[in-house]
């Protein structure tokens, strides 16, 4: 379930965000502006962590799902507990990648 | 197809009975059960029966037969062995696909609500149409095939590991907890055979007796048939015999990726 979402989310959002990147620069430096303090304001940043999430997310289930296609962690102890994983795993890479930025960079 | 919500005659309406418990009962319960009558054209409703349990077996399936012989007989469901090894009582209780005659009261808090395995056509109450699911069985051919001639006066004989394969396997009594609680399994059982079905298939593929495994495979060589299977787990989870048919079709899958080389 989470797989899909945010394999849909990350798909649907790039090309969102590209075509509006795209269109901003076209159209010219005004547009391109506004388009950048969007980006780079609040929401882009709370946009661009969700994105690391689904990213993250993303990764955990994609391995997952190939180790359980080769016929291994059927058990059902094992796979709760990778499941379960895949969640902390995908939270904790995303504060420590976000850290990583806002520390260096400032917020 | 995927419908989102049930169509008028399918809604549960409020009219619901109430059967209270005896006088001086001591360990009230309610059992909240799903009732539909195609005879008498109203919609589905829930009853509520109070059974003191002091004086009521430990199973669900007990409270069942208690409601049926003492208080409404209009109730209909399906039992037989009462001992979990034919499958029949299998049905939505608090929740999860089981077998009614191998739930503890005990274990459930609260209310008993019953319902009929889910996403399934009904033909009374508590009974699912399986006209379908059965004909799903028959499409896998569940008997051993071979080709070679049998030995004479003697059986098949099969070593003690390959025996081994098919434990998990065999214990399966088709009671379809596990393919009505398969999301895939709702959205396209007109095409794939869900995990109850994918389970036998792989119990006559590992069996080391039949000589029929190309041909099954070439069977279930097919986007819906095996391939709907997303590993969501519901049918290992829901399991009350404690099989694994994820883990089944996930073999399954793995004999095609090595057929295939």
């Amino acid at each position: 379930m989470t797989h899909r979402i945010t394999g849909n989310a990350l798909a649907f959002g790039a090309v969102i965000l590209f075509l509006w990147w795209l269109v901003a620069a076209a159209t010219g430096p005004e547009a391109y502006l506004a388009f950048m303090a969007v980006a780079t304001g609040w929401f882009g940043k709370l946009v661009a962590i969700g994105f690391t999430w689904s990213f993250f997310q993303h990764m955990g289930t994609g391995i997952r799902h190939l180790v359980l296609d080769t016929g291994q962690g059927f058990d059902l102890a094992t796979n709760k507990f990778w499941a379960t994983m895949t969640m902390v795993a995908s939270v904790a890479l995303t504060i420590i990648t976000w850290g990583i930025i806002f520390s260096t960079k400032g917020f | 197809m995927a419908e989102f919500s049930l169509p008028a005659n399918s809604k549960i309406s409020s009219a619901g009975k109430r059967f209270p418990a005896p006088a001086g009962a001591k360990n009230v319960r309610s059992f909240k059960i799903y009732r539909w009558n195609p005879d008498d054209g109203a919609n589905p409703r829930y009853d509520t029966y109070e059974l003191d349990l002091a004086d009521t077996g430990p199973m669900v399936l007990d409270a069942l037969i208690k409601i049926k012989s003492e208080v409404d007989s209009t109730l209909t469901f399906r039992r037989s062995c009462r001992e979990g090894i034919c499958g029949s009582c299998s049905m939505n209780i608090d929740g999860l696909n089981t077998l009614a005659c191998t739930q503890a009261i005990a274990d459930i808090k609260g209310e008993v609500r019953i319902t009929p395995l889910p996403h399934m056509e009904v033909v009374k109450d508590l009974v699912p149409d399986f006209k379908h699911f059965y004909a799903q069985y028959a499409s896998i051919k569940p008997w051993l095939q071979t080709v070679t001639p049998a030995p004479s006066g003697e059986e098949r004989i099969q070593s003690e590991a390959d025996r081994a394969k098919i434990d998990g396997l065999y214990e399966c009594i088709l009671c379809a907890c596990c393919s009505t609680s398969c999301p895939s399994y709702w959205w396209n059982s007109d095409k794939f055979l869900g995990p109850a079905i994918l389970l036998q298939a792989y119990r006559w593929l590992a069996d080391s007796r039949d000589e029929m495994t190309g041909e099954r495979l070439d069977a279930l060589e097919d986007p819906f048939r095996l391939y709907r299977c997303h590993t969501i787990m519901n049918c290992s989870n829901v399991c009350p015999k404690g099989l694994n048919p994820a883990k089944a079709i996930a073999e399954i899958k793995l004999m095609m990726v090595e057929r295939a080389g």
